[in-house]
């Protein structure tokens, strides 16, 4: 229980450090209204800012290899942390400047009141785009290619069980790690962007036709979808899969009857949205003009609702894109999801997860399922940073 | 009079999702007896079998049945368990479904329990300060953080929190291998992780409603008169503001609440937890039918009752709603 005394004596040293500094800048300054009205929650925050920041530099600089040769594991992955931080930053600074002198007046425009947060997702998104998009010409080995060294370690040192050839090492059958990672951004991605385009296709024009149709057809759609809605989409998604299971006979068929189950269940959620979002335009008057011109059911869907319904379904594609995606994630965790051969990040972070326990021996190795793992939460956090950023646009809050 | 009509409402739900679940599961190929005796299934075996269980009777008084039997308390037997008797012999002691879920299920309640504990005075406490510090350093990062948290799988936080808190320093353990005669302390301490894991995910949206639901009334006369009289900035936002706003933060917690059952079930495969997450996920591995079948109904009963407690307190919390016009 050490830890826990450590970290009380740390509390009290920081409250007192505080109160110490509040009143130190008062006398140091003649009672300066910056001091004189600051508050101790402030000068709490502030000291509790300041020790964070001593220790992280002091953790920084420690030593990340003991004198006897063995890594001190965690002094390596939290630089590792810093590191990409400092980076991602960076990159994602250098973005939005180049955004903003390079393209057409209206991206320059777009990317001057840009947050940092949201260029950093815009960039995400274009790498994970590009990275799917030329898996085959960017990995090195195809996603199924097995070698003969199994379970070889990473960092392709061959003194501590590595192989040059694979920077990442192999897998228990001998598959090389980096080039599955690769191609975990064309399926696990990939299979998701198509789902949640079939959901939309689905929810949105079910939603767009109960909200011109109204009467029985909108009654029968809501409260299905109020049925649907009832029951958590995770649990609902596993007990269809269970039954997808025993229709399915080949590996692949489970994968398509994923797309689909995901696919109905998140559209449920479209329809919703859709639906609402078409009853206020079909009151318009230029709704009403086009009826009367006699125009079909099509030409009122996806001629005069669909352009000005366009920004609230763009901001949902981005949220359901995000819950698809993970959703797809977790059943490919729980070993229901995308089957094998593919690749995909889900069951590589249970296929890999029991490496975390030598985290104190070979850092590199227990990083493998985080890789994985952090490969997911990397761009569902972006896609949430753009979609925050694009929210608060459309709806000009300002707060 | 309104929450009669929620409560009718919300019974109707539960039957026409009990329907959903039956139906679901009678469009497997194949039915439970040829499940039941697996590749050795001959013609008058299977035929048996359907007699005996009443398969051979109409799709509407088989859910009838099933119903009334769920709501005896009893779930069937599993498969597994079947398959064992038919094969290795075996007494009368065959364990029901039910009897196999119970203990889980009071070990799941536990881990919601004090992830609700540790969660909500934590979520609400944060959305507090965030907003009493609002557009400040201190309320971006809360923010950024938070929305991080949310946005990644729970799988993803579970092993960043089992590599610091249990492989790199062993604070807590990393498996929660829970069984009977365990005392309070012990289990609170193999639970705490999952626990702070589960917390994490669900943090983020409660903190950020009571946030939004706060500052929505700081633009309010009443609040700028207690300013007005010198009134301090934390006052008035726990005395004055916090009152008004609890109904939409009562509303979030509860529906938190009804999302932690979800994510239950990852937690509970990454932490080996055994709770009612972790035989849903294995029974839909093995294909246990009537396994899956009441966990599912379970799980989805819980959530739409979380669901109907949120809408009730709502309700209850606000005058304008509690007598409608």
């Amino acid at each position: 229980m050490s830890v826990w005394t450590m970290i009380l004596i740390a509390l009290v040293a920081i409250a007192v450090a505080a109160w110490v500094g509040r009143f130190v800048g008062r006398r140091a300054t003649g009672n300066a209204p910056r001091f004189r009205d600051m508050p101790y929650a402030v000068a709490f925050g502030y000291a509790f800012v300041l020790a964070l920041l001593v220790w992280a530099v002091w953790y920084y600089l420690q030593p990340a290899v003991t004198e006897a040769g063995a890594p001190v594991a965690g002094v390596t992955f939290f630089r590792w942390a810093v590191h990409a931080l400092i980076v991602f930053a960076i990159a994602a600074f250098l973005f939005r400047l180049l955004g903003r002198h390079v393209g057409t007046s209206a991206t320059r425009k777009l990317f001057r009141h840009m947050p940092l947060t949201a260029a950093f997702g815009v960039l995400v998104i274009l790498v994970y785009a590009i990275l799917a998009i030329f898996a085959p010409l960017i990995a090195p080995y195809g996603q199924a290619v097995v070698f003969d060294q199994v379970n070889a370690l990473p960092g392709g040192n061959p003194a501590t069980g590595g192989n040059p050839a694979h920077p990442l090492g192999t897998d228990q059958i001998g598959r090389d790690l980096l080039s599955r990672l690769i191609y975990g951004a064309q399926n696990t991605v990939g299979i998701a962007f198509v789902t949640t385009l079939l959901a939309f296709v689905l929810g949105g024009s079910l939603g767009f036709l109960a909200a011109v149709l109204r009467g029985w057809f909108d009654q029968l759609m809501s409260r299905a979808v109020d049925v649907l809605m009832a029951i958590p989409s995770l649990i609902f998604a596993l007990l269809l899969m269970t039954i997808a299971s025993a229709w399915a006979t080949q590996s692949w068929m489970l994968t398509v009857y994923m797309v689909f189950i995901i696919a109905v269940i998140d559209s449920t959620r479209v329809f919703r949205l859709s639906r609402a979002v078409g009853m206020n335009i079909v009151v318009m008057d230029y709704i009403e003009a086009a009826k009367l011109r006699g125009e079909g059911l099509g030409y009122l869907i996806f001629r005069e609702i669909l352009p000005n319904a366009y920004a609230p379904l763009l901001a949902e594609f981005g949220l359901r894109f995000c819950f698809v995606f993970l959703t797809i994630a977790s059943l490919s965790f729980l070993g229901v999801g995308i089957q094998p051969p593919l690749a995909d990040w889900g069951t590589m972070v249970r296929d890999l997860a029991q490496f975390i326990n030598f985290a104190a021996f070979s850092p590199l190795t227990a990083a493998l399922p985080i890789m994985a793992a952090g490969a997911i939460a990397l761009l569902t956090v972006a896609v949430n940073f753009v979609v925050d950023w694009m929210l608060h646009r459309s709806s000009g809050l300002k707060e | 009079m309104i929450i009669a009509q929620r409560l009718a409402l919300g019974v109707l739900t539960l039957i026409v999702v009990s329907m959903v679940i039956f139906g679901a599961v009678s469009m497997l190929p194949g039915d439970f007896a040829e499940a039941i005796l697996g590749q050795g299934a001959t013609p008058q075996a299977v035929a048996a079998i359907r007699r005996d269980l009443g398969l051979d009777e109409p799709a509407i008084l088989r859910y009838f049945s099933w119903l009334g039997d769920t709501l005896r308390g009893d779930l069937g037997v599993s498969y597994a368990q079947m398959n064992f008797q038919s094969n290795m012999g075996g007494g009368d002691n065959l364990r029901t479904v039910a009897s196999q879920i119970a203990p889980r299920f009071a070990n799941t309640m536990f881990l919601a329990g004090v992830t609700a504990c540790i969660a909500v005075p934590f979520a609400v406490g944060l959305g507090i300060l965030a907003a009493l510090f609002r557009n400040s350093a201190f309320d971006k990062a809360a923010n950024v953080s938070t929305l991080s948290s949310i946005s990644s799988p729970e799988f993803f936080l579970a092993y960043i929190l089992i590599l610091f808190l249990a492989v790199l320093n062993p604070v807590l353990p990393s498996l929660s291998n829970i069984y009977e005669g365990m005392t309070l302390s012990e289990r609170l301490e193999k639970t705490l992780l999952p626990a702070l894991t589960l917390t994490l995910v669900v943090t983020a949206h409660m903190m950020r409603m009571t946030r939004a639901a706060i500052i929505n009334l700081l633009a309010s006369p009443y609040i700028e008169m207690a300013r007005l009289k010198g009134v301090s900035p934390m006052r008035v936002i726990v005395r004055h503001a916090l009152p008004n706003a609890l109904a939409p933060i009562i509303n979030v917690v509860a529906l938190n609440l009804a999302y932690l059952i979800t994510g239950v079930v990852v937690v509970e495969v990454v932490f080996v937890y055994p709770g009612i997450g972790q035989l849903f996920v294995d029974s839909v591995k093995n294909r246990d039918i009537p396994v899956v079948q009441a966990c599912c109904l379970i799980f989805a009963a819980a959530y739409i009752l979380l669901n109907l407690t949120a809408d009730i307190l709502s309700i209850l919390s606000n005058p304008r709603l509690r007598h409608p016009k």
